[in-house]
């Protein structure tokens, strides 16, 4: 068990090394590829106004002079070990892990991402826990109550659930129910939930529901799936045939096994929240990583944009390690391996 | 379906008084193609100590009765009708819990492939102790050295280790045992077993069998075997049921069914058993065709079609379904052919080739 964690710790490690490559080389490789010089790619951190000698200064100053897998080679030791900074008017110590450096306004990265991520990591949180209770729940009824009236209803809203745009249920959601309800707080409104825990879940109540929604219906989709086919496994016939109340057949014998491919599609989606939900964080104009992703390639601040996608990338790594651990733990026929 | 009524009698000990009665069962499922008659009117007894039993093809009904008989027909589209009587106890019609608190307890099912009928993500210790907790309030504890003991009657060796063992860490032969030791946790008096034997190694399933009779020795218990494989009812059985498309077609005693079976469609199936004491050429005479649709069952002997005899019957097998009845020595035959016709047949014709 234990070289298992290991093997497949490893393995997370190589991807997360991996997917920094990638999007390295989409920044940073890409331009040049398609002809741009280290001037124009400098050029755009300058004032109009600049002069030649000002975007050659830039230019080396950012490291565009060099070879990009030299660029890549200092930002990866930047991370790992620290690096010095030069920002023109002084040179800045930037400690382990050192995400650099905003091109635009100079400020390191590090602390934008710690200040963000709460507010990232409460609306995924919050919303998951929404979504699993009601996608789950709702799957496990359908499944049960296969082609009665409440299965047909919930299999249409899952149905409408995953066709509509988080950009259009929020909207529609604060638009009626703050707006014109006055129920819930306006879009902008997080707080912290160490200053004011019923404001932090009143604030992200919105939220949480819209995410929830969209993926309470994937949920639910899924779970019906899953039961319909456990619950005519030979063995629930033979959980019946012991005796077994049909709540305990359903919950302890069905659901436990449906809910392995969940656990997977969970982790994954987990993951990628953490790296920002893109939509609904702009839409509730939460000050998370998803909209500083964001704002940050609208600016070309390629610190920035590499900095969440090193997070995003960590984080459906560490997730999906966790899954893989969380399998043997629920299925023990994975153990033996 | 006037019929019916008379085609039902089983054979004639003391009628009502035995451990398990089945009178004209019926389960019928509506689909949408039409109803699909999967037992049709199938009656027959059982006492305590005794084995019955059930053999025919695939599709014949076999395992639909045994299903029936344990409450396990939950579809909506289920119609079961006729009586089940476990104990003088009705169970057509009975209400789910009682039903449910039954099972387990006082009948209990062993099922054809034991890995697929054991929950994977619990060891089979576990398994064996929620079916003991459910109709016995004891702790855990308690519980489980009950599973090792069961564990340990049914033979699987250092049982106090394998009960924390996954039923994927076992072998075949050692699943359906634990299945065996499951089943009989809480001493039922009547055990179903539905193809016991179907999935395992032919060198262990004899071990199977001989665990069963040993078993059913020890508890005195009622045991229906349900299979398509006669070698395993020569084995085990005091009566056989033959069905086929629903319903009886032979019953008697494992010796009179072996000895001088009287239906063509017992002769195929006796016919259709590989034997090595003979030239190949004669080893098998399988039962041309295949088992009818349950939604359009032939008209008249529902045999008819693969039968070899139904030309010299005459039209009355195309139109009229034969009785089951009595030949007066409590073997029960549902065939137009006269007594003395099939007599003559099987002592003349058949009994030179298979036997």
């Amino acid at each position: 068990m234990i070289s298992y964690i290991i093997r497949r710790l490893i393995a997370a490690v190589g991807l997360v090394i991996v997917i920094s490559m990638v999007i390295f080389a989409i920044f940073y490789l890409m331009p040049r590829i398609a002809g741009a010089s280290p001037e124009t790619l400098a050029g755009r951190y300058v004032g109009r106004a600049a002069t030649g000698s000002t975007v050659a200064q830039t230019a080396e100053r950012l490291g565009f002079n060099d070879p990009v897998p030299v660029q890549y080679w200092n930002w990866v030791t930047g991370v790992v070990m620290g690096t010095e900074i030069d920002l023109g008017s002084s040179v800045e110590k930037c400690p382990a892990p050192c995400l650099g450096y905003s091109f635009r306004n100079k400020d390191p990265v590090l602390p934008m991402i710690i200040e963000r991520f709460p507010v990232t990591f409460s609306l995924a949180i919050g919303a998951s826990v929404l979504w699993l209770l009601f996608g789950v729940a709702t799957g496990v009824l359908s499944a049960l109550k296969r082609g009665s009236v409440f299965d047909r209803a919930a299999m249409l809203v899952a149905l409408a659930g995953v066709s509509m745009p988080i950009f259009w249920t929020g909207l529609m959601a604060l638009s009626i129910f703050s707006y014109q309800l006055g129920w819930t707080p306006p879009g902008a409104s997080y707080v912290k939930l160490t200053d004011d825990p019923a404001g932090w879940a009143f604030g992200l109540l919105l939220p949480w529901t819209t995410l929830a929604l969209l993926f309470s219906a994937q949920y639910a989709r899924l779970t019906r799936a899953g039961m319909l086919e456990t619950m005519g496994e030979d063995y629930i016939r033979t959980a019946r045939a012991k005796g077994l109340k049909e709540r305990q057949v359903v919950v302890k014998h069905g659901l436990r096994s449906a809910l392995t491919p969940i656990v997977t599609i969970f982790g994954l989606d987990f993951g990628l929240l953490i790296g920002g939900a893109v939509l609904t964080e702009t839409v509730f104009g939460l000050p998370g990583l998803g909209k500083m992703a964001i704002d940050a390639t609208k600016n070309n601040d390629l610190p920035q944009v590499l900095a969440v996608v090193l997070i995003t990338a960590v984080f459906v790594a560490l997730c999906n390690l966790i899954v893989d651990l969380l399998y043997a733990v629920i299925d023990p026929r994975v153990r033996v391996r | 379906m006037t019929t019916r009524a008379l085609s039902s009698h089983p054979p004639a000990r003391v009628p009502g008084s035995s451990h398990l009665e089945v009178q004209d069962l019926q389960v019928h499922f509506k689909t949408d193609d039409g109803v699909v008659k999967s037992v049709d009117g199938l009656s027959f007894h059982l006492d305590r100590g005794q084995t019955l039993g059930i053999v025919g093809e695939s599709g014949s009904g076999k395992s639909v009765t045994s299903m029936a008989i344990m409450g396990l027909h939950t579809a909506a589209n289920a119609k079961i009708s006729g009586s089940i009587k476990l104990d003088g106890q009705e169970l057509v019609g009975a209400d789910r819990e009682t039903i449910r608190l039954l099972r387990g307890k006082r009948m209990a099912m062993i099922f054809q492939d034991p890995l697929s009928s054991m929950h994977p993500f619990y060891t089979v210790g576990n398994q064996i102790i929620e079916a003991y907790r459910i109709h016995n309030k004891v702790s855990k504890k308690v519980a489980r050295a009950h599973a090792i003991d069961m564990l340990d009657r049914v033979g699987i060796p250092e049982p106090s280790k394998r009960v924390d063992a996954f039923p994927h860490q076992f072998s075949g032969g050692m699943r359906q045992r634990a299945m065996i030791a499951m089943s009989l946790s809480c001493d039922p008096d009547l055990l179903i077993a539905d193809e016991p034997t179907t999935a395992l190694d032919v060198t262990v399933q004899a071990q199977i069998l001989d665990l069963i009779r040993d078993l059913q020795k020890e508890f005195n218990s009622a045991v229906v075997i349900i299979t398509h494989d006669l070698g395993v009812v020569a084995e085990l059985a005091d009566d056989i049921l033959v069905m086929y498309a629903g319903r009886a077609v032979e019953y008697g005693t494992a010796e009179q069914l072996f000895n001088e079976p009287q239906h063509p469609y017992t002769w195929g199936l006796l016919g259709s058993m590989p034997r090595f004491d003979k030239a190949p050429t004669d080893r098998l005479m399988p039962i041309k065709g295949t088992p009818p649709s349950l939604i359009r069952v032939p008209q008249g002997c529902a045999f008819n079609p693969r039968c070899e005899y139904s030309e010299q019957v005459g039209a009355i097998t195309k139109t009229e379904r034969p009785n089951l009845l009595d030949d007066g020595k409590g073997h029960f035959v549902a065939c137009h052919m006269s007594p003395a016709e099939r007599q003559r047949v099987w002592a003349q014709e058949i009994s030179p080739r298979i036997s």
